[in-house]
Parts: C-alpha cells; structure tokens; sequence
C-alpha cells in the first residue's frame, strides 16, 4: 500500500507541474492526457485500498516521506496517513477529479488556456490529499491552504472577468478567517499536548475532558472547548458554514467543473472531514459538539431557504450545497461521525452529479444560467435529463425506510434526522426539526431547479446568451469568444436589482414558442460519461456502503469515534421518524409542481404576498451587505486614516518632519558648511568613530 | 575550520572589487561587480559547507589586535552564518537587476560592493566597535544609492532616514561606551555572557532599541522605509528589504537579548504592544496604496512586527520563527521589488493601475509574481509560512492576546497582496503600453528563478536552514530561561482554582 499512496498523493502533482509549467510548449493535448491519466491512475489505485478497508483486510498506515520542521519540542513532518477515513476520502477525491477531469476535455474545450486549467485542477486534487492523509495538524493545515490556493486560482480562472477576481479574492480571505481559528487551535493544541501529531493528540485528549482549564484571551476556559471551538471555526470557513458561507455561492464564478470538484465534492467538505478526524477531541468537549450542531442545523436551514428563492442554476445548487454540509455538521454535532462520512460519501456523487449535469445544462443553453429562460429541456437533452433526474432523486432522498430501498442520499440524510432524533439531547432535537423542514425546503429546491429546467414551455429566446448564439450563427460564423472571457455574465440579470421585481421579470411563458430558434445539444460523450458513471453512484452509493458506514464500528476501526449505543438507537426510533424524511419529501415535491407546473403565477404571488420576508430571503439573509459595511469599508476607511492622519500627518509631522524644522530653523550656518544631508550624516558618523577610536586607544 | 581567513577574504574580495569598479568605465564595472560577488556567493556556499553544524559555538574566528584594546576580530555562528549567506545570495542578483542604471555605473557597482563589505562584516563582528562601525557605516552606501540613483524626491527619503537612524545610534553608542567600561571588554561573545546590573539593563536595552527598532522598523518610527524604498532603485530596494531590514532583528538576537535578558523580559510589553499595532496598522495601510513599492514596503513592516514578537517570546519555537521570517523576507520581499523593478524597467511607473491583465501577456512573469505572493502571504510550503507558523507558535505560549491579534496579519495579508495581485496580473488589458511588455528575458530569469528555488526549499525543507542555528538558538534560549515571563495562555489540570494551583501545574504538559 505504501507504494500505491505515495504515487495516488504525487501523480496529480507531478502532472499538475507538467501541465503547468510546460502550459504552451506542450500544448494542450499533452497537458490534458498527462493529468487525466494520473488522477485515473490515482483513481485506480484508491479503490482497491478503500474496498480492501470494507472487506478489513487493511490496516491503518503511515508512510514517511520528508522531514519538515524541527524546533525545539515542536516537531512534524511530511508523512501520509492511511487508514479507513482516509481510504473513505481517497475514494471520494480521485474519482470525482477523475471524472472532472474527463468531462474538463468536453466542457472546456473552446477555451484557450486548458493546460492550466488542468494543471490547478491536478494541484487541487494533490492539496486534496495531503490534506486527508496528513498524521499531524500542520500538514493538513498545508493541504488545507493549498486548497484554498487552488480553489482561488480556479475561481479567477477567467481572470479578466472583475466578477471572477472579487469572488475569488473572496473565497481566500474569507477562507484565512477560518484559518486564524484554525491556527490558534493548532498553537493552543501544541501548547497543551506539546505535539502536533494527530494521534498522540487524539490518544491524550480524553484525560483532558473537563479537568483542565486554559487561559484564552483572559478568558480562563475549558481545555477542550476552546481548542476543539477554535478547530472549528477553521472547519466553518472551509465547509461556508453560516457566518463564513459568504464566499461559497460567489465561487460559482469558476468553470462548472470547479464548483463540481472544489465546491461540491471535496474541499468544502474537508471541514467535515477534521471534525471527523479529530473525533475524539471533540468527544472530549460536549460544549463545543453542541456549538458544531447548532452552527450545522442553522447552515442547513439557512441555506435551504436561500437556495427556494434563486435563478442562477449554480447558485441553486451551491446553497444546496451550503445546506448538506450543514446536515454533516450536525450529524458530526450529536455525535454520529460515521452518519456525517456517510453523508459527505454519497453527498460527494450526487452533488458533483448535479453540478456536472448543470454544467451540462449551460453547455447546451449557450452559457444561459437564470433559470428562467429554461424550460422544456427534457426532450432536448434526455441524457443529461435523466442524470440530473438521478441526482435529484438522491438529494431529495428518495427512498422508502419498509422497503429497504432508496436513492444515495435517502440512507445517508435520514440516517442523519434519525441519529439526532436518537441523541436525545435539547440540541440534537432541534437539530431534527431543522433536519426535517430543511429537507422539506431542499425537495422544494431541487424539483423547482429540474421543472424550471426540464418542464413547461421553452423560455430560452428571451435570454441575451441564446440571442447571441442565434446572431452570432448568422452574423460572424461562429467567431465569438465562448467561455466566460467578459461578455458573458454582463447580460444576465443582475442579482442586485432582480431582489425587487425579480418575479416580474420573469418572461410569460405563455408567449409564443419561446424557442427563438435556437437549439440545443446534447453534451459531447466526455462530459456524458461522467454523469452517467456519477448516476450509478447517486442510485446505488448509499444501498451498497450504508452497512459500513453506519453500522460497523470494525470498519471505522478506531479512525473515527464511533459510538455504538447511539447508532444502535439510531434504528430504534418511531416509525414515524423514520418516514417523516419521505413525506416531508413528497410535500415538497407537490409545492414545487404545483408552484411551477400547474400553476405558473402562484410562486410570483408567493412571493408578493411575503413581501419583505421574500427580499430578505432572496437576498441570502443581506450577509454580504452587513459585511461590506461592517468589515470591508471600514477596513480600507481605517487604512486611510492610518496612513494618511497617521503616518503622514502625525508621525511624519511631529517626527522627522519637525525635527527637520527646528534643525533648519537652528543651524541655517551649518548648513551654509554642509549642504545636503548625505554629507553631514557622513559627518556625524564621522565624528563618531573618531570618538569611538579615540576612547578605545586612549582610555 | 581551516587555515583560510575566510571571512576576511570574504570582506577583502567586494573592497577590491569597489575599488576597481570605482575607476572602471561603466561595462567593465559590471563584470567586475558580477564577478565579485559570485565569488563571494562562492565563498559563502564553501563555508555553509565546511560549517560545523552541532560544533563550536563560534567558528571560522578571526582575532588580530590592531591598536589599543581594538581588535580585527571576526567569528560567525549559525545565526550570522544564515544572514551572511542571505546577503552574498542577493548580491550578484542585485548587480544583475542593476542593467537599467545608465549614470555613473562604476560607482553605483563600487556602492554595492562596499555595502557587501560592510553587512558581511556587520554580521561576522565580534568586537562591539567593529560591530558599530560596519553596522553604522553600512548606511551610508545605501544612503548614496538612494541619494544619486534614486527618484525624483530623493533627498527628502534619504534625510527622514539619516534623522530618525541619527538619534538611535547616538544612545546605542553612549550604551557601547558604557558597556565597555563596565565589563572591561569589547568582545561580544564575553558581553553575551555577561551579567548587567538588572537596573542599568532597562537604560542599556532602551537605547540599542532605539537604534534597531528604527532599522527594523517598529511602528511608529517606519516611516523612512516607505519613502527610501519608493526612491530607491530596484537594487537598492531588494538590498534595503532583504537585507539592512534583518539587522534590527539581528541587533535584538546577539545584544538586546543574550545581553540584557531581564531588561528585555521587563520591556517585552512594549516590543508586543508595538508589533501588535505594527501588525494591523500597516497591514490596512498596506490595503490602500497605490504604489507598489509603498506597499510591499509597508508590508515589510507588518512582517518585520512578526520577527519582534516572535523574538520577545522568549521561547524556542519564537526564536527560530523569527530568524526563518526575517530569512524569508529577505528572500520575498527582497524577490517582489524585483518583480516591480522588471515591470518598472518596462513602463517606468509604480502605480497598480496603469498595469493590469499582465497573466496575458507576461504569463511566466506572472506565476514568479504569484508564487511570490503567496510565500508573502505565509501560504504553506513557501518559506513564508514555516516562519510566521513558528514565530506565531512561540508569541502563543508567551501571550494568546498578541498570537491573536498577530495572526490577523493572515487574513490583511492575504487581503492586500491579492488585491495587489489582481491589479497587476489579472483583469483586462486596459493600458495597451502596459499590455505590450515582452515576458521576461533570460537575465531576469536568472535574477527570479534561484530566489524562487530558495523559497520552496525553505518551505518544504527549511531544516537545512534551521539546523545551523539550532544550537545558537538553544543556547540563548537557556541565557533567556532564568528571566522569561510566565505565558498568560496557562493550563491548569483537575480543579479549576486559579490561585492555589499554580505552584503545583506550572506552563504546559
């Protein structure tokens, strides 16, 4: 196995740096295979390891690689970590980027920078992983930054777009707010167990639970609580819990296969991810568990009620995604680690599913991504139709508790409501409720996105993007400039302005054939083979692993804290639990058939009738508003005033300024001897080391 | 060690080469600056190699009398050895971006050379006088790049330096006088050992801090260093950052702290409180700028408030943090001016907003520019990030209030320098002068690519760095033991009463 990780973690960097660095003098062929086959490569050999974990004929690992950093007691190295959370997140990782990259060669195709494009693509995946299979915090605070590095250079990776630029600037700063969490944790960590290493750490933490205190910022705090809270607030950055989500939904600047692989899939789930790895220090702080379910079910509902009210297909499922990653945080909360893997496990194909496939949507309809001039595409492109359909059905959780069958993301979310259902405890029991209304609100979410894309009237010749592609087929042959180099996000309707009459806006899809002519194609079979492999795992991903993940304390094999009595209880619950996920689901369903099938206009007067809770919705709860004024401005504004009133105007003033008058003002004569500074520093140091010389000699 | 005075010869090949420079016309003044200096860097690689790492404290020592009780005495340890290495790095690289400079070369290459003689001597002095004369006078070649070859409001840069650098070096010298006298020798090592009365520590360490807090420099005397680097040559600004803004930090390592450790255990609240305004003052001054070199200037000094805090943590992890940041920063910050000079050297501005889309047409440019960046902002496997993790580790076990407020230099940091990135590299074309620079040539390449190589291999490996001064570092952190406050982020074990446990579960476990 060693062998094998140390080429599954390397490969992708070794092929991000051919790519990269050789960008136009290999040209894109060469750059494409050569990262394509070495995350296939990694791919291939992930599943063996990971399959040899379900079947337990694998152990936990560590493989050396460097030495890092030796001062005094602080010691940590370069080694990668295998074992069965590992394993599960290998898995994860290689084959989405895998198929990422793939569907990359289809989707990308026009643009004219692909080499790099691939190369950030492989460099993520390689961060990915050493982020997953690091032994001590510090190595994965480096896959976590790299990450982060990654995920900014793909956001801005049209980088003439000033929307791109902001959102990517975004996702990094935001993201460093996290870390500062993230790194007092890791400072407070070695000063209280004077190592890094996650497994002496995590063998120490329990003796520690509730009989030591710390100092923090003068607050005289529980151990564990503060540094698992301070842990966390770096999880929170990296998965956009609420309060630092703000940057998820704008990182939908990137090329969709970004937000697939980065923003869906891997990275933002690698908050989950520590929470799980660090398991037992958490168990060791009930408080901060109650924190993490609390900031986990508020995410969920939160971005649930955001993601009802959006146009943009992306931006749908990217508060989609700001909302599961709420529901793994609660299940990690209560206690139920293996339900919160489990979650991010199926969590990780369906979602990337569904972006692929909105990806593919975009594809067809010209670069359009508002919604609203969809519309009767499921005849038009029934493969990329019937995966979306695929993935719908595993968010929404489809699935019947009786009857033993169901949708990925059936076993793994009622996994979740049940387990906090199960815990008991006042916060595990809200937790639940959220659960429950928030996947009344991701069925509503989900089927509004597939019967505004998929059913009704076609809407599509409204959008300035489809009229553009009809000029454009006219007019210059087809020399237009398709991916998202400037023009293309300008047209769409600005989301600023739709929050007040975003409804009205909505064109009548009762006009005419609404077509304009225009029509679209199915996705070339790069980007179609991806979906249809990520299909069968949005079906058939929770029914095969639900056993292992869930049940099988030997399969987690002390990798995680596994709690036996609670997922045990898990089972026990009313029935009434166990098939409120279902109903709840169907519910939502119904709404949305209702609100965008039958009966077109109801939605709008939906949304006239609640007025300013609609606005306040729509407009993601004004997070970005309060920020900009609370933390931005103010921050250029107080760089102004510091430099300006500061440095200029009062040290400057009153130091060297001054001086330098009163110098003038007192020794004009010896100015008339010396003119120009230079020299009569020269002099005065001079005179100085004539003194210092003399006094050494004569005294 | 070997019979070689090797140091000395280190000092003597730049003096020769100044010399000849100084009557050469201007292309020979070229080879011969370039010459001297890789042979310097040469001599500098030979004795990284012969240094005996886990051996004498100090090597390669050199002792000649000279008159009086002043003595030629020269001796490194691991600490000089890395900051001797740093300079005779960047000094060839210098001389290479100096190809712009047209007006008396021959002196501006004898400047530079000069300036080599005295930072090598500077850091391998070993007599108090020595050391004040080197570290004085290595000002003034700076003072002249600034003053003749700089821009267009030279002279008021060079004379807010020489005022605010007049008052420091007239108490630290009163200070040397005094110490001397005292102690009854001028050698450094012996002065490192010995024991001031803890009284006349406080006055002793108050006046070599106003000497090195201004060359370092500490808020609120920095104001010199965004005016000398606007004016500076490309060449000067990198010799400025990289390696006169280290000998402040320099000075705190070998006299404030192994010389007066009660005095600065006494003090440390200041060094902290002025790093932590230091910190976010200049890191949101930073954000506002329009000139490039202001602002990477000004995140020198919010870098520069990482290596005083972390040095007055009085703990391993905050020594060896401090010396890898001032290291890196040389390296970094010392590789962003020249990423300024290249475009300069192009359009002949320093303004962020006549630039723009610069990934077009400078893609290789660019990606230097950008892995510069991200070792600036402390990104993991750069150089950067081991530095500011470490120094941050120490000021966490001596004050969580300062870790905390020091480590939001993260998060400006990050903010600033992508918001400068972004500027530069990305975004449209708007300027057609700045979107036709070619990329960069060989001569470039050549000046970038062995920082770069520096900079990941500080990052991913920096134990070849750190492994010199391990036992330096060890050894003043035992001279600290005895005076070190106690850290305010404590642990307590079992019940929580804050006053009666103390004596049983003191620090950490």
């Amino acid at each position: 196995m060693s062998t094998s990780i140390l080429i599954i973690v390397f490969a992708p960097l070794v092929a991000a740096l051919i790519a990269g660095l050789g960008n136009r003098m290999i040209g894109n062929l060469p750059a494409k295979l050569v990262t394509t086959a070495g995350l296939f490569i990694a791919c291939a050999l992930s599943w063996p390891i990971f399959l040899g974990f379900v079947a337990g004929t694998e152990t936990a690992t560590v493989v050396p690689v460097l030495d890092w950093v030796r001062s005094g007691t602080m010691e940590f190295d370069w080694a990668l970590r295998v074992d069965t959370l590992t394993a599960v997140m290998l898995v994860v990782i290689t084959s989405v980027s895998a198929l990422v990259h793939l569907y990359s060669w289809g989707y990308m195709d026009e643009d004219p920078d692909q080499p790099r494009f691939f190369a950030y693509l492989s460099l993520f995946t390689f961060a990915m992983l050493m982020l997953v299979t690091a032994d001590n915090l510090v190595q994965m605070f480096f896959g976590w930054e790299g990450v982060g590095l990654a995920s900014y250079l793909l956001i801005g990776f049209w980088f003439k777009k000033p929307s791109a630029n902001a959102a990517a600037i975004k996702a990094f700063v935001v993201n460093r707010v996290g870390d500062l969490g993230f790194m007092l944790g890791i400072f407070g960590t070695f000063l209280v167990f004077q190592t890094t290493s996650i497994p002496e750490i995590l063998a120490a933490s329990p003796a520690m639970a509730g009989v030591s205190h710390i100092t923090f910022m003068s607050m005289r705090l529980d151990t564990m609580t503060i540094l698992c809270l301070l842990l966390f607030v770096g999880a929170m950055g990296k998965s956009a819990q609420l309060g630092l989500h703000t940057w998820l939904p704008d990182a939908m600047e990137g090329p969709t296969p970004v937000s697939a692989l980065i923003h869906a899939a891997t990275m933002v789930t690698a908050g989950v991810f520590m929470v799980c790895r660090l398991s037992p220090m958490f168990e060791a702080a009930p408080i901060a568990l109650y924190v993490v379910t609390f900031v986990g079910a508020a995410t969920c509902l939160f971005a649930a009620t955001v993601g009802t009210t959006q146009w943009d297909i992306k931006r749908v499922i990217a508060y989609s995604t700001c909302s599961q990653l709420g529901y793994m945080f609660f299940a990690a909360g209560v206690g139920a680690y293996g339900a919160a893997m489990f979650h991010l496990f199926t969590h990780a194909f369906f979602k990337a599913l569904l972006f692929l496939g909105a990806g593919a949507v975009i594809h067809a309809m010209h670069h359009e991504q508002d919604m609203r001039f969809y519309g009767g595409l499921r005849k038009k492109i029934p493969i990329t139709f019937w995966a979306m359909m695929a993935g719908t059905l595993a968010i929404t959780g489809v699935g019947v508790y009786d009857l033993g069958v169901g949708f990925a993301g059936f076993f793994s979310k009622d996994a979740i409501i049940e387990v906090a259902f199960a815990s008991g405890s006042e916060m595990g029991l809200f937790a639940f409720w959220v659960g429950v209304f928030a996947a009344l609100l991701t069925s509503f979410y989900s089927w509004r996105l597939m019967f505004l894309t998929f059913w009704g009237k076609p809407r599509w010749a409204a959008s300035e993007h489809i009229q553009h592609a009809i000029h454009d087929a006219h007019g210059h042959d087809g020399v237009h400039d398709t991916h998202g180099h400037g023009h293309e996000e300008d047209n769409a309707p600005a989301q600023e302005h739709a929050g007040e009459d975003a409804h009205h806006h909505a064109p009548d899809p009762d006009h005419g054939e609404g077509t304009g002519g225009y029509h679209p194609h199915e996705s070339p079979w790069v980007m179609l083979i991806p979906l249809v492999i990520l299909s069968i795992g949005a079906v058939a991903a929770g029914y095969v692993f639900k056993e292992a993940f869930l049940d099988e304390a030997a399969f987690w094999n002390g990798s995680i804290a596994y709690n036996e009595a609670l997922m045990h209880a898990m089972h026990e619950v009313p029935w009434w639990v166990k098939n409120v996920a279902l109903l709840v689901m169907l519910l939502g369903l119904l709404t949305a058939w209702y609100g965008y099938i039958r009966n077109t206009r109801f939605p709008a007067q939906v949304a006239d009738q609640l007025g300013p809770i609609y606005k306040f919705v729509f407009n993601k709860w004004y997070f970005d508003e309060l920020y900009n004024y609370v933390f931005v401005k103010p921050s250029f504004w107080l760089g102004r005033v510091f430099w300006q009133r500061g440095d200029i105007g009062l040290i400057d003033r009153f130091g060297p300024d001054g001086s330098a008058l009163v110098v003038e003002k007192g020794a004009l004569f010896a100015k008339k001897v010396q003119s120009g500074y230079l020299y009569s520093y020269a002099l005065v140091m001079l005179l100085g080391l004539v003194a210092a010389i003399s006094w050494v000699i004569f005294r | 060690m070997s019979g070689v005075p090797i140091l000395s010869l280190m000092l003597l090949v730049p003096l020769l080469g100044a010399v000849a420079c100084f009557f050469a016309e201007a292309k020979l003044a070229r080879t011969i600056a370039l010459v001297a200096t890789l042979v310097n860097l040469a001599l500098g690689i030979a004795m990284w190699a012969s240094f005996d790492v886990g051996g004498a404290q100090w090597q390669f020592t050199e002792r000649a009398d000279l008159f009086g009780s002043f003595q030629w005495a020269l001796g490194i340890d691991g600490i000089a050895l890395m900051l001797i290495m740093l300079s005779v790095f960047l000094m060839p690289i210098c001389i290479l971006a100096s190809a712009s400079i047209e007006k008396r070369v021959g002196e501006y290459m004898a400047a530079f050379l000069f300036m080599e003689v005295l930072m090598v001597g500077t850091f391998a002095a070993q007599d108090l006088f020595l050391f004040y004369i080197f570290f004085e006078a290595g000002l003034i070649p700076m003072y002249l790049i600034i003053g003749i070859w700089g821009g267009a409001d030279r002279i008021y840069a060079s004379y807010k330096f020489f005022l605010y650098t007049l008052l420091g070096s007239v108490l630290m010298f009163i200070a040397m006088l005094w110490m001397v006298n005292v102690a009854g020798t001028s050698d450094i090592p012996t002065l490192m050992q010995y024991d001031f009365p803890v009284d006349a520590q406080t006055w002793l360490w108050l006046a070599f801090f106003a000497s090195f807090a201004v060359k370092m420099p500490m808020w609120p005397v920095h104001t010199w260093l965004p005016a000398a680097h606007v004016q500076a040559p490309t060449a000067g600004s990198v010799i400025l950052a990289g390696v006169l803004l280290k000998l402040g930090g320099y000075g705190f390592i070998r006299f404030s702290l192994p010389m007066f450790p009660e005095a600065s255990a006494q003090l440390a609240w200041l060094v902290f409180a002025l790093s932590m305004v230091a910190v976010v003052v200049t890191s949101l001054i930073a954000l506002v700028q329009h000139d490039m070199k202001k602002l990477i200037a000004y995140s020198s000094v919010a870098h520069m408030a990482i290596v005083t805090a972390g040095l007055f943590a009085f703990n391993v992890q905050g020594l060896e943090g401090a010396m890898i940041v001032m290291l890196s920063h040389g390296l970094v910050s010392g590789a962003l001016f020249l990423c300024v000079g290249v475009i300069y050297d192009r359009l002949h501005t320093r303004e962020i907003d006549r630039y723009g889309g610069l990934s077009i047409n400078m893609p290789k440019y660019a990606l230097f520019f950008l892995l510069f960046t991200m070792a600036s902002i402390g990104l993991p496997g750069t150089s950067g990030f081991v530095g500011e993790f470490l120094s941050l580790a120490g000021i966490y076990q001596a004050s969580s209030w300062v870790a905390f407020v020091c480590t939001t230099g993260i998060i400006l940091g990050a903010a600033y320098m992508l918001y400068l990135y972004r500027r530069v590299a990305f975004g449209e074309q708007k300027n057609a002068d700045a979107a036709a620079m070619p990329d960069l040539s060989v001569r470039e390449w050549v000046m970038l690519g062995p920082i770069a190589a520096a900079v990941l291999w500080m990052g991913v490996y920096p134990e070849s760095f750190m492994a010199p001064m391990r036992a330096d570092i060890a050894a003043l952190d035992a001279r600290l033991a005895s005076a070190r406050p106690e850290g305010d982020a404590r642990l307590w074990i079992g019940e929580p009463a804050p006053v009666v446990e103390e004596e049983a579960h003191g620090g950490a476990h």
